[in-house]
């Protein structure tokens, strides 16, 4: 089990009863577990909604969309089945708050998926994990039998007449299902290839049903917001993004880990206070901010506050809060390839410009990190890249478009050295040997 | 849907709401290019081709997931766009081998037709292309994984389209490969393979030349040959199939069939048969020329006069001295229309004898008499696109008549129709039915009675009688029914099921044969107790001027039973193989004069004292009825020197015969033709035509070797023939009606079932089909499949 950090500036909600043993259902109860839920029956779904709108929560996956109005889109009648669908198909090189929480606290996601479902009317929640993290599963498919024991999952939960019900399932190793549709797609046993929309899960999702979906860190909020209160949450947080999130400092920092830390707060003190600075004094070079799709930062670029809007502003992203930070040591070459290379390796090959684009730039990366590259490279790559943006079939093109422009721009003459330097000669590794056989 | 107004390219275009973008520019004749999409199966999304820019959204659109809507503006060429398609180009090209000029789809290939629009032509890599071997799915499939862009259309159309479901992807991202559903380490022979139906619409639907025929690869180029579009001579559902053409020293051999312009009947389908079994025209065992059996028995090859002279002589002396009743006449529902309606006036004119039939493979005199009075009651091909609701009794389409199939399945996935399978056989198309009722063996019968009103019978037709209660009850309720028939029911039992069908408010009828002209056979009168057009013989007064034998001739078991009794002194076959089909004794044909007009020696052909060397369908022009009545237009594409046309053949052998060739074919006025026989055998029919004109001082109008020189008689005379000769020649079919009058009708009941289904599977074809190497071939492919039918996935052995 990872070591859980902690740092003063942290504001704990969703990371709570980290450390606690609230995998343990009894331990969870004590600690306010399944209170949520009960009020959520008691209350019912339009008070649900108000205060998940009221808490300003947006989908903590990456994609920010304000969540207690995702929720409200799912129609109220359907002949067809409704669906809660949590995504925990963590998946983002850089991301890893989702496993901390299923570690720590996989009631909370389960209590959030029934809220969720009450929310919208729905009778049962899927909980879909990252094929990788199968030795999670074992701890949620517990906590799932915990609940079903308790009499908190199945038939007349709680003694109230409602009936939920949550299954959970694991994927089968591929990122691409980690995009909603293609979630779908893969819970369904079809192939992981994401689905055309419109329509949009909330009208047709999974097995043609109205379904919600969201990343597990979202779903683990709702039982908090609903106990302290949506205006409470939102004050947490900056301005148009409410309350906390988990964000995972890894890289070359003092204390990586993950925080939770509010909404707005400062990327430098992030980097600098609450990871402890730069490992071994050396200089800051560059930070990937929110998982390795997220376009680079350069270190004067680090003034700005952790939520959705200042970052987009920044021109990058918060995307799924995994905070790389890479010192004076790292060859951007090396890291813009091994970022291309996963991309390249987890493309589904739907669409042609993902397909063939990620192929080449990381063919032509793999060259030019081997010592044959040319000048005109630089070039090629930032073409080809810039030719996929926007234009693949689902955003896993953009995100091996974004940061592959932004590190040939950003740092277009170190790539222009390296070729010209490499004349002299760099070791030959093959791109199996850089990013590991798969 | 209510229309809709937008603007693309600065036009003003109006579609109903929910069009999609790329069919509505289509329709306006703006072409949005792309690879993935295809009319008719599902969205893909997935070549980024058709990239458009729409006002107000952030990004390029695809146009072919985007439904137009109100006020809509769009750009579909600007810089940026075409930069975006340059750039997919690139990408592409950049793993493709550009082996153009040794592929099969080069000149006919969308990738190079949109690098030529949009000019990718700079190579940015250094790096090698991908390189896969190729693979032999079956006989007739071939996959160059190289060449492949990966539009999935070939898995849609395998699975959506033919339900079939042959074909998946395999990998993922850039090692991704179309792979089939019999991998290599399942097959016998360590090669991947496809267990399929065998169609080529994966072929058809391939924009690129990744998938290739079996029958044509690497044979010619596109521009090398001519392109005619006729009908397929193999199932009764009249698909038009493109024969490509090329000239050789002996004619023009076809070297490909395909659906190139899917402007037929059958839109976008055409099945294996349509597509490759073309192939027995180029048979090496065909005959070519006119043989006749010496006194010691040999056949020898003669010139065509000699024969012609020798068949004449003979048919006219045996009529003259043992009577036309002596002689019979079996036709083919194989030939033209022309040729039918010809072979049946020469034989009830010239020879005089009502003594002949055809092999029937579906009850069409049942059929027509039952509808007797009736209008707008028959449904054509086209109608099982569209129709609401669909009762399919008996038959098995996805076998017998696979245009049939396919537009019913397209019906029910596109359209919504709804269908219902009454079968005794769990038939696949039973998969898209609404509800399917498992008839009983043989409970056809039973059935009819039923839906007649005969409540009894429901029982013996399916075990559970509230499921056929049900079943009936739902039928009932629909409107504008169409009721498909197949081959069990005939009589008695057709005409129950037919009444029961017309007491439905818009109920429309059809009734599936087997070949290209089994309709036409029937509806030109090839029966020895009807004229064309199921006229009774007695009373008639529309042929009065054939001036023919009252009473009704043999049917086909007669004809040979008169011939084991020494009765039958001569008999003319033309097309057809009824020694094998009906299992004849050949000795029964010892004292019969017999001469046979075929393509190849078949059991009959070699019992035959003359055998006239015949072109086949693909070999003619003229016209042909489909099962459903639809009248289609058949354009010469082979040719083989030494063949004639059995058109020809009959004019020829009528003239031999002393018969008034101007009562037989209305050709033009003036005197007597000398059939062009001053010019000598091989002149072309042109130039006789043009010689024999000359010299009578005439206009050109048609030669008397021109089928169409008769198609105005089957216009005048045939009830239900009053076809559009314009509609005819510009290629469209027309839905005919069969128009028997309700007078002086022949008691259904008392006719006996001279039915015989033809029980083709998808890779036989009655005697032709024996002659088709490509059929053969997939017969024995099919042999090879694992006897569990489709392959299932063992758990590894380790």
């Amino acid at each position: 089990m990872p070591t859980l950090v902690s740092h003063p500036d942290e504001v704990k909600v969703v990371s709570r009863r980290f450390g606690q043993g609230a995998a343990d259902i009894d331990k969870y109860v004590e600690l306010d577990g399944y209170k949520a839920v009960q009020e959520a029956i008691a209350k019912g779904p339009e008070w649900i909604i108000n205060e998940m709108k009221a808490s300003g929560l947006r989908g903590r996956g990456g994609a920010g969309f304000p969540t207690g109005m995702k929720w409200s889109f799912v129609p109220k009648q359907s002949e067809k089945p409704k669906y809660v669908l949590v995504n925990g198909d963590e998946s983002e090189p850089g991301t890893c708050k989702d496993h901390v929480l299923f570690l720590h606290d996989p009631h909370s996601v389960i209590e959030g998926t029934m809220i969720a479902g009450l929310a919208i009317g729905s009778k049962l929640g899927f909980i879909y994990l990252r094929g990788e993290y199968r030795y999670l599963l074992k701890i949620v498919e517990k906590a799932v039998a915990d609940a079903y024991a308790k009499g908190f999952l199945g038939k007349n939960i709680f003694g109230t007449g409602v009936d939920f019900d949550v299954i959970t399932q694991t994927g089968a190793g591929a990122y691409e299902v980690g995009e909603e549709s293609a979630l779908m797609e893969s819970l369904e046993g079809k192939r992981g290839v994401p689905r055309i929309k419109p329509p949009f899960p909330a009208v047709v999702g999974l097995y043609g049903g109205p379904t919600v979906i969201n990343n597990a860190e979202t779903i683990a909020n709702a039982p908090h917001i609903l106990l302290m209160g949506g205006e409470a949450y939102a004050k947490l947080g900056s301005e148009r993004n409410g309350g906390t999130r988990l964000f995972g400092i890894s890289g070359h920092v003092e204390r990586p880990g993950v925080y939770e830390l509010p909404m707005g707060y400062s990327l430098r003190k992030a980097i600098y206070d609450v990871a402890g600075g730069i490992k071994d004094g050396k200089k800051l070079k560059a930070i990937v901010p929110g998982g390795s799709s997220c376009p680079v930062m350069l270190p004067e670029e680090i003034d700005v506050g952790l939520d959705f809007d200042q970052m987009g502003k920044a021109g990058t992203m918060l995307g799924s809060g995994g905070i790389v930070v890479l010192d004076e040591t790292v060859s951007i070459v090396e890291f813009a390839l091994r970022t291309i290379a996963f991309y390249q390796h987890e493309s589904c090959g739907w669409c042609i410009p993902c397909r063939e684009g990620t192929d080449w730039i990381k063919k032509t990366l793999t060259r030019v990190y081997n010592g044959g590259g040319n000048k005109k490279d630089v070039d090629n790559v930032q073409y080809l890249a810039e030719n996929m943006l926007g234009r693949t079939f689902c955003p896993l093109g953009d995100a091996a478009a974004m940061p592959t422009i932004a590190f040939v721009k950003k740092f277009r003459k170190e790539f222009e050295d390296y070729i010209a330097g490499n004349k002299a000669g760099t070791p030959i590794i093959t791109v199996e040997q850089l990013v590991g056989a798969h | 849907m209510p229309d809709v107004k937008f603007t693309v390219d600065g036009k003003q275009l109006t579609a109903p709401a929910g069009t999609f973008l790329i069919e509505a520019c289509k329709t306006n004749g703006i072409e949005v290019p792309a690879f993935c999409y295809y009319p008719g199966i599902s969205l893909k999304a997935a070549c980024r081709m058709c990239v458009v820019r729409i006002e107000k959204m952030p990004k390029l659109q695809t146009a072919c997931t985007t439904p137009v809507s109100e006020g809509m503006v769009v750009q579909t060429e600007t810089p940026e766009i075409a930069q975006a398609r340059k750039a997919t180009l690139q990408l592409l090209l950049g793993n493709h081998p550009l082996d153009c000029p040794v592929c099969d789809a080069g000149g006919e290939c969308e990738l190079q037709d949109m690098t030529f629009k949009y000019g990718a032509a700079e190579s940015f890599y250094a790096e090698p292309k991908h390189h896969r071997e190729e693979q032999k799915w079956s006989p007739v499939v071939y996959y160059d994984r190289p060449r492949c862009i990966l539009c999935y259309r070939c898995i849609s159309m395998c699975g959506e389209g033919m339900d079939v479901f042959a074909l998946g992807i395999q990998a993922r991202g850039s090692s991704s490969v179309i792979a089939p559903n019999v991998p290599a380490q399942m097959s016998p022979d360590d090669l991947a393979h496809v267990d399929c139906e065998q169609c080529g619409m994966c072929i058809d639907a391939c924009p690129v030349g990744a998938l290739t025929s079996g029958t044509y690869r690497y044979k010619t180029r596109p521009w090398e040959m001519n392109h005619v579009s006729t009908v397929c001579t193999h199932c009764g559902d009249g698909c038009k199939t493109t024969l490509g053409v090329r000239s050789t020293s002996d004619g023009s051999e076809i070297v490909r069939g395909d659906n190139r312009d899917k402007s037929g009947i059958n839109n976008d389908f055409l099945c294996n048969k349509g597509r490759y079994a073309f192939d027995f025209a180029n048979n090496e065992t065909r005959i070519t020329q006119p043989l006749v059996r010496q006194p010691n028995g040999e056949l020898k090859p003669v010139s065509w006069e000699t024969a012609f002279d020798h068949v004449g002589k003979k048919l006219r002396e045996l009529r003259d001295t043992r009577g036309g009743k002596s002689i019979g006449v079996i036709g083919s529902n194989r030939t033209t229309n022309e040729e039918a309606y010809l072979l049946q006036k020469f034989a009830r004119t010239v020879l005089g004898t009502n003594n002949i039939d055809h092999h029937r493979t579906a009850d069409y005199v049942s059929f027509a008499q039952s509808l007797a009075g009736n209008t707008d009651r028959t449904a054509s091909l086209r109608d099982t696109l569209t129709a609401s609701a669909i009762l399919l009794v008996g038959g098995d389409p996805t076998i017998q008549a696979p245009g049939t199939a396919w537009n019913i399945r397209t019906n029910v996935r596109n359209h919504r129709g709804r269908l219902y399978v009454a079968n005794s056989a769990e038939i696949k198309l039973r998969r898209q039915a609404k509800s399917f009722l498992h008839l009983a063996p043989f409970g056809y019968s039973a059935l009819a009675s039923y839906f007649a009103g005969d409540a009894a019978a429901g029982s013996e037709a399916v075990g559970d009688t509230d499921a056929l209660t049900t079943f009936r009850e739902a039928i009932k309720a629909e409107e504008n029914l169409l009721i498909l028939i197949g081959s069990e029911l005939r009589g008695k039992d057709l005409k129950k099921l037919i009444d029961f069908g017309l007491t439905l408010p818009g109920a429309k009828f059809a009734l599936i044969s087997d070949y290209a002209n089994s309709r036409g056979a029937a509806d030109m009168g090839l029966l020895p107790d009807l004229l064309p057009g199921y006229t009774p013989l007695a009373g008639n007064t529309t042929f009065a001027e054939y001036n023919t034998p009252a009473a009704p001739g043999l049917d086909m078991i007669e004809i040979f039973e008169a011939a084991e009794r020494g009765d039958l002194s001569a008999l003319y076959v033309v097309g057809s193989n009824p020694v094998s089909r009906y299992g004849i004794d050949p000795a029964s044909l010892k004292d019969t004069f017999v001469v046979v007009q075929d393509m190849f020696l078949t059991e009959t052909a070699v019992l035959a004292d003359v055998i006239l060397p015949a072109a086949n369908l693909y070999e003619k022009s003229g016209s042909v009825t489909n099962s459903y009545g639809d009248l289609q237009l058949v354009s010469k594409a082979g040719d083989r020197a030494g063949v004639r046309t059995d058109f020809e053949m009959i004019v020829r052998i009528a003239d031999k015969m002393g018969a008034n060739m101007r009562e037989l074919i209305p050709f033009g006025k003036g005197t007597r033709a000398d059939m062009g026989q001053s010019r000598g055998v091989h002149s072309g029919e042109a130039d006789r035509h043009a010689v024999w004109l000359a010299a009578n001082n005439m206009e050109p109008k048609l030669s008397p070797f021109d089928p169409f020189a008769i198609l105005d008689e089957i216009q005048r005379l045939v009830p239900g023939y009053n076809l559009l000769r314009l509609q005819l020649l510009s290629g469209n079919d027309q839905h005919l009606q069969p128009a028997a009058s309700s007078n002086g009708l022949v008691q259904i009941g008392s006719r006996r079932d001279l039915v015989l289904p033809a029980n083709d599977t998808l890779f036989t074809s009655g005697t032709l089909g024996r002659y088709s190497t490509m059929l053969s071939d997939l017969q024995h492919n099919e042999s090879l499949r694992p006897p569990t039918g489709l392959t299932q996935i063992q758990p590894a052995a380790d």
